[in-house]
Formats: C-alpha cells, structure tokens, sequence
C-alpha cells in the first residue's frame, strides 16, 4: 500500500467500525429506536397489539384520569423524595463516620453495603417477612410488654410507602456510602490540614469546605439514586404486590400491567413515556450542568 | 460515641440476614410461637431441602432447582457476550476514534438513565422478528443490550488510563486491531474484567423485570420463581420455607460479594464517576 | 533522494489547525531535532511521519515512496517513545520480537536480529526480564531496541529521554550520537531540551505554531537566529534583548540614551528603521571598567550568580535587564557602575514588526 492513494475515509479502521456495530446497533435501534418507536405510540389507540391508529392526547387523558395512575405518581414523589433526601443525607453520614480513621473499617463497610449486591427481590421478601404483623418485629416488641403497640407497614395503605421506604434505605444507603466515601478520600489532605491550623471544628469543615467540595460526587449520586427510583419495580412487586389494594402502586408496575396483562398497550406506552418524562426532568439539568458547562470551561 | 454508632447501624444492616439464616432453620411450630430474632431451639434442615426441590410455584411444585439452573444457563453466556462487547467497545471508543463514535457513546450513557419500561415493547417486537422471543438467547441478548452502557464507561474509562503510547508502539509494530486487543490491551486488564464480571453477575443474578418480560415460565430465572413461590397465595404460608429460598437466591451475589470485596467496591465506583 | 520528504502537510483538529502548510527534506543519515516549547506541533508532526495520525493535507515520502497513507508498518520506520511504551506483560525479547511475528518473519530471522540488537544495547542479559524488573535507563534501550530490530532506514524519536534523571539522559544521550554513527541512518528526534538538540542536531528544526521557524546547522541556529522567536527560544541564560532604532542611515543604534556602532554587524548594511531589536548573548558581551565611544552601554550590577564554570551577572542597562558570562573568579559588587563592551559582529538584529532577522 505504497502508492499514496487516499482511500476512502469510509474504509479507514473498517476493523474498529464492524467491531463497533454492536455498540451503534443498540445506541440507535434499540436506545434511541425503542424510545422513539413508543412514544409514538403513545398516540395510538394500540390494544393487544401496536396499531397506527391516531388518536391524540386521548391515551395521556385516560391516564391522568385513572386514578390507579395518580396514586402510583403520588406514591413515587413521596417515596422519591423521601427515599431521595434519607438514602444520600445518611449515605453521606455514614460515610463520614467510615472516614474517621477508625479501626475495622472494612468490616463495618462490607456489613453496609451487602444489601446492595442482593437482588430487590431478595430484599422485598426478607422485609416482607421482618415486617409481618403476626410474627415480624411488631410481634416481638409487643411480646417485650408494649401490648398497644400496633405498627402494620404492610396491611395499612396510609403507612405501606414506609414499609417500602424501610427496606429501600436498607438496600441503598451502603451504596451511596461507598460513593461518598470514594469522594471524601479524594479531597486532598492539605484541605483538612489548612482548616486545622486556622482552627474551623471539624463538622464545620465538613458543612462548609467539604461538602461544596463534593458537589460533582452529590450531583452524580442525585442522577444515579433518582434514576433508579423512577425504574422501581422488583421491590414493591416481592415486598407488596402493589397492596393493599392499590395503595403501594408505582408506575412501572402500571405500565408492565397495562403492556403484559391487561392488554392495552397504548396505556402502558402513555405511563412509559410519563416515565420517561420524569426521567428527563432530573436528566435535563444535570447533563446541562454537568456537560454545557464543561464546553464553555 | 463513634463505634457505639456505627455499632447501633450494623444492627440494622446484620438483622434482616440474622433472622434469615434463624428462620431458615426453625421448624413452622417453633416460628408461630418464638420470636424471630431467637436462634433455633432445634435446627432443622428441612426447609432448605424443600425450597430447593420441593416448593411449589403455583405453576409446579420442583422448587427453586429449576430457577437456579435457569438463572445459570442464562447468567454465563449474558455474562460473557456483554463483557466481550463491552470491552471492545470501550477499546474503539478510546483507540480507534472514528467519526461519529462519540455521538453514539453519549446516546449509550443517556440510554443507561432512560427507565427500561420505555423500551421493554419495542424490544419485545425485535426479539419476535429475530424468532427468539422468550427464549434463552432473547435474554442473553437483553442483558448484553442494557449492561453495554455501563461496562462500556468502565472499559472506556480503563483503557483511556492506560498510557496511548502503548498502543502507539504496537501499530509501528505492524499489529492491527484485533492483534492490538487480544495481545496487548487484553493481558493488561484482567483487573476490570474482574470488576466487570462481579458487576455483571451480580446485577444479571439479581434480574427480575428483564426475566418477566422476556422469558416463559420454564425458564424463568430464579428471582422470578422466588418471588413466584412466596408470594403464591395457595396454601399455608411456610415462612421457614421461604426464607430458606430467599436465601438461596441471595446467596450467588452475596456469595461473590463477600470474595471480591474491594473488587466490588471499585466496580461501584466505576459506575458513579463518570469519565 | 531524500530520505524523509513533507510536501505542504497540514492538519487540522476540527477547526483547529496544528499544522499549517509545513515541508520539511531530510537527507539520507541525517541526525534532525524537532525543537519547540510544549503544543509548538513537534510532536505532532512525528506522529504523522509515523502515520499514527491521518494528515488532513499534503504529502508524505518516505524513502522515495509516498506514504501518505500506509500504515505505520508498512513506511519503514522505527520508533521510541517518551514513556518507553514496552508491553509489560511481555519479555524483553518478546517486546523485541512482537513485531517481526507481526509481520510472519521466520524464526531464525528473528533470533538473528534480537540478538544484533541486544549485542548493539548491550542489553543481552536482560532478554528474559519484564519491562518491571528493568531500571529507566535500561527500559529505555529497549525501547531503541524495538526500533533497531526492525531494520528501518528511518528512527523517530518522541522525547525519548525526558522520562529520565540528569545523569542517565546525558549517557544515553552520547549513547543514541554513538548508535547513529555507527547506524548512519535517519533520525527525526523531537525534545524541549535545547541541549540535547545542540549537541546530536545535524539540523536543527525550531516550531512554534505549527510551523517550522528555522531549519539550520546548530551553530547557525545559535548565533544566527532568523527571528525573535528563535533568539529567545535557544540559549540559556536567553539572548538579552534591546528595543531601540537605526539611526544615521542604519549605521548607529540607539535605545534609552545609549548609542551602539552598528560596524561590524555581519547582515551588513541595515538602513534606517524606527523600531528594531538588537539581541546580545551573554557571552558575547564584557564587563570593562572604561565607556569605549560607540561600542559600550552604562550598566549598574544587580546580582551576580555562581554557576560552577561560569558566572552570571544580571545588571540593569539601556532601561532593560540584561545578563553577562564572566569567569567565576570575578565577582561583582552590587551596585557597582560599570561598562559593556559589545561584540557587534556576533550580534543579531530584528525588526521589530515583523520580528524577522535584518
């Protein structure tokens, strides 16, 4: 190949480019393909299977008027929130505890974060279980002397999201420390030695040099947490079934009931894109803060 | 006041485990009227022989056997072709930059935050035109699909950490791509395909909503047929039974958790900085 | 034939363009330094004579052939690199070897070579060690062993010593003038380090900007530097620099009070020009107690630096700071009024505009 031609920029790195279909195939098809394949959908009266028959808003009606939906959007927001603000607050706590160069470290870690390498499944059954009014734990402090004591988080729909929220922060908080806890070992040493010599109390420097510090680690753990938020699933469908009634429904449970049982795919097309949307509202800002900036910087 | 703390908090995470393994092994008599936290008065090993072949699902009553041989038919060969995929993935992305490769990466990641509901149809109706809709290669497929995004960025990020002279050097040696790959990028990475396989056995083990969707009752992974077997309604609940399951299931992660350790840890941290 | 021929190469980086219409011959054995401070494109352009960079325009010849757009093993080239870039998981004789396999040469060929190779370094002992069990300066020689196996009439070099402490670079800089006498074959050497290009340079390429600013002898470089650029790039302690005018139809230079003959100058005749600068080595100035008309500026003594050989003084004259060698022995008090005499025949003149040599 001494002749200099140029050839054609289309078969430079062919190798690299047919090893690279895979990847393509899936960002394009399945990624961008599927998402945009359903919200189209979400526009059609499609029932057992996916039809092109327009008709409008009429699925996104339905659903703002099923009242099935509005408690599973209600449940998610509380629990959201809730799940949100406890799993990184406590995340971050433990993690500073773990970052006091304390003995046994990595036994207290490793006891911390086991939940999280256990399917959700596994988690909601265990909960399901510890939770169980007749011989759970409710059981057993009302064996100890507290006769009125009364505390069903499974049976009683007001109360059920804490049941879920118990066995969510049980399974995420480790996660969230071990992030943080990569983020406080990665602050440089000088920091800590400088807020020393001008004598700030260490929850002071905490508070307000470390934590601003960390910004980025919260901003991403925010992104990683509130994602997997949206997707759950597993563990309302091992912990409650969605019960009683409806009372722990969440999204992703209406739009696997409408897409797989109930038959009515253009419903769960309609919940799916809701989802997405609610996705893309946390997504949005952080990719512009995150990426825009870095452009411009 | 330090370790009285974060004693306190172990409690909270060990319990749920404790009681677990004791209710595993307590006969259903000793469960109605004990405590739970109480260690068995008299261990009995029945439960876990019955959750393993002999509970019943509502579909059949051969236990969790079945669910864990699925899981593992469906586990090494996910496993393998999405770290294959991925590996080399991240290996284009880092040394054989072409146009456009960026564009696809960045929809790959975003991919990774979009909720899989969004996409579960439309994949349903490309594994029925490929004709292997609920079998075991659909699945396998799948969970190469979706760990891409993920143990793509590992790769990527790995080998973009690895000096680019190397890579240099080998092309002056005459070694194209797959030489490249094979005989120097791989030999300097088993450390993050170790990471990579503990993320994927672990997060494929622990898979629920991809086994529902895409597979039939006969091979359903094992999370499906435990929750399947709990929470039947038929039947007298045996709590001890149950437990035993759920501990069964557990234990293929746990199981690598508790020998990775630090492996796991780094693979956690992979997934949270993003490069 | 040249050996190395760049006809009108560019390349750009999206908008960004790093090489702008650059050529370059080298001849056949010909030892050439690329020089520049750090994103001047010296490194840039070696990775597209070594095609490990697709060029967006012009023309590479290597050895007669164009190969633009071969591959990096097929131009018949050698190279090394900065951080060694030896396969770690790989013997020495197996990182010498790796490409010949590539390239299906038989066996006996290739103990042959590996073995020529290792008897050149010296590095015969080590053929069975990990890159990890090798020092810096042993590594290193492997690397050149790399290059040396595939029996290449062309040798890049990217900074192949500045990985490595003071005393090992100059050993193993005398080591590569050795290998490339005994070799004879072409090396395109790219480095920041002024000395190491002064000392192995038959030329002496200095970039900035993407674009070669001079393409001379080492001595030629050093005392006849085409532009500013080049004046301040090479020297150390750097050329003093005086802003002034030629006055008297280009016969005189003047700046701040201080008036300099200009006779002697070897660009000859200059005119007159409002704006130029007149650079002065620092060896190429002396102290002397009395003012000579026309051949001496007034300066006062800020500091003087020892420097084991030599000594520097820094002294304040013509408004400006300036720097004078001196023999150690001669130490300087500071605030001491004295005279600099200029020899104006190794003096360099500038535009000041276009900063170009007059």
């Amino acid at each position: 190949m001494a002749d200099g031609a140029r050839r054609n920029p289309l078969f430079r790195n062919l190798t690299a480019k047919l090893a690279a279909v895979p990847m393509v195939l899936t960002a394009l098809v399945v990624f961008a393909g599927g998402t945009v394949w359903t919200v189209v959908y979400s526009f059609t009266s499609s029932k057992l299977l996916p039809k092109l028959k327009w008709v409008g808003l009429d699925q996104y009606e339905r659903l703002w008027g099923a009242s099935r939906w509005l408690v599973a959007i209600e449940n998610l927001l509380i629990y959201g929130v809730l799940s949100l603000v406890l799993t990184i607050s406590i995340g971050f706590m433990l993690a500073v505890l773990l970052d006091q160069k304390i003995r046994f470290e990595d036994t207290f870690r490793t006891i911390m974060l086991y939940p999280f390498a256990l399917s959700f499944i596994v988690t909601g059954l265990v909960w399901q279980w510890l939770l169980n009014p007749e011989f759970g734990v409710p059981s057993v402090i009302k064996a100890m002397g507290w006769e009125s004591f009364e505390l069903d988080l499974l049976h009683d729909p007001k109360i059920v999201l804490y049941g879920l929220l118990v066995a969510g922060l049980w399974q995420g908080t480790g996660f969230v420390m071990c992030i943080m806890l990569a983020g406080l070992r990665g602050i440089d040493e000088d920091i800590w030695k400088a807020c020393r010599v001008d004598g700030i109390p260490r929850w002071k420097t905490y508070l307000f040099v470390i934590v601003p510090m960390m910004r980025p680690v919260f901003i991403t753990t925010l992104v990683i947490v509130a994602s997997g938020i949206v997707k759950l699933y597993d563990l309302v469908v091992a912990q409650t079934s969605g019960g009683p009634g409806n009372a722990s429904q969440v999204p992703a449970m209406y739009v696997y009931d409408y897409m797989f049982q109930a038959q009515n795919l253009g419903q769960g097309f309609a919940a799916s894109s809701m989802m997405l949307v609610s996705v893309l509202i946390v997504l949005i800002p952080w990719a512009y803060l995150e990426f825009g900036g870095r452009k411009r910087g | 006041m330090l370790y009285g703390t974060l004693f306190i908090v172990c409690i909270y995470y060990i319990l749920p485990l404790w009681v677990m393994v004791m209710t595993s092994l307590k006969g259903m008599p000793e469960i109605r009227v004990g405590n739970i936290f109480a260690p068995p008065v008299e261990i009995t090993f029945e439960p876990w022989v019955k959750a393993w072949s002999e509970a019943c699902t509502g579909l059949n009553c051969d236990g969790l056997s079945r669910g864990f041989w699925n899981s593992v038919r469906i586990l090494v060969p996910s496993v393998i072709l999405s770290i294959a995929v991925a590996s080399v993935n991240g290996y284009a992305l880092v040394n054989w930059r072409f146009k456009g490769a960026d564009v696809f990466f960045t929809i790959l990641i975003f991919g990774s935050f979009i909720p899989y509901q969004v996409m579960l149809y439309p994949i349903v109706i490309l594994l029925r035109e490929m004709g292997i809709y609920g079998t075991l290669s659909g699945l396998v497929l799948v969970h190469t699909i979706f760990g891409m995004p993920i143990l793509t960025l590992l790769f990527r990020n790995y080998f973009s950490s690895l000096p680019e002279e190397l890579f240099k050097a080998a092309r002056v040696d005459g070694a194209g791509f797959w030489a490249i790959y094979f005989r120097i990028m791989l030999p300097m990475s088993m450390p993050i395909f170790v990471v990579a396989v503990i993320l994927q056995v672990t997060g494929i083990w622990n898979d629920f909503l991809f086994g529902v969707v895409f597979t039939k009752p006969d091979i359903y992974p094992m999370t499906v047929q435990l929750n399947n077997i709990v929470n039947s309604v038929q039947g007298v609940k045996e709590y001890n039974v149950n437990m035993a399951a759920t501990l069964l299931t557990g234990l293929v992660p746990l199981t690598i958790y508790f020998i990775s350790g630090k492996l796991f840890v780094r693979g956690i941290a992979a997934g949270a900085v993003k490069g | 034939m040249h050996s190395i021929s760049v006809k009108e190469l560019t390349l750009n980086f999206g908008a960004v363009s790093v090489l702008k219409d650059l050529n370059l011959d080298v001849a056949e054995g010909e030892f050439i330094v690329l020089l520049g401070p750090s994103g001047c494109g010296k490194s840039t352009l070696l990775n597209c004579l070594a095609g490990l960079l697709d060029i967006t325009d012009g023309e590479i010849w290597i050895k007669g052939k164009n190969v633009t757009w071969a591959e990096p093993s097929e131009r018949g080239i050698g190279m090394v690199f900065q951080s060694y870039a030896l396969y770690p998981q790989m013997t020495v004789r197996g990182n010498l070897s790796f490409g010949l396999k590539n390239a299906r040469m038989p066996q006996a060929e290739i103990d042959k070579r590996v073995a020529r190779a290792a008897e050149i370094l010296q590095i015969g002992p080590l053929l069975d060690r990990k890159p990890g069990a090798l020092s810096g300066g042993q590594r290193q020689r492997v690397a050149i062993g790399r290059a040396l196996v595939r029996d290449v009439d062309v040798f890049l070099f990217d900074e192949p010593l500045s990985n490595l402490d003071a005393k090992l670079r100059s050993e193993l800089r005398v080591e590569i003038k050795r290998l490339h006498s005994r070799l004879n074959n072409t090396m395109v050497y790219v480095t920041h380090d002024q000395i190491e290009a002064l000392t192995l340079a038959d030329r002496i390429a200095v970039m900035r900007g993407g674009i070669i600013q001079q393409l001379d002898a080492p001595q030629v470089i050093y005392n006849r530097p085409a532009n500013l650029f080049v004046a301040g790039f090479i020297g150390s302690p750097a050329m003093n620099f005086l802003h002034g005018a030629t006055v008297d139809g280009g016969r005189r230079f003047e700046a701040g009070g201080i008036g300099l003959s200009l006779e002697g100058y070897e660009g000859g005749a200059v005119g007159a020009r409002p704006e130029v600068v007149l650079g002065l080595r620092p060896e190429h100035l002396e102290i002397v107690p009395g003012a000579e008309e026309g051949r001496t500026i007034p300066a006062v003594v800020e500091l003087d630096e020892p420097m084991g050989a030599d000594s520097l003084v820094w002294l304040k004259a013509g408004g400006a700071q300036m720097s004078v060698r001196v023999p150690v022995e001669r130490r300087m008090a500071r605030g001491a009024a004295v005279h600099l005499r200029v020899d104006m025949t190794k003096a360099s003149l500038f535009d000041a505009a276009t900063e170009q040599r007059i």
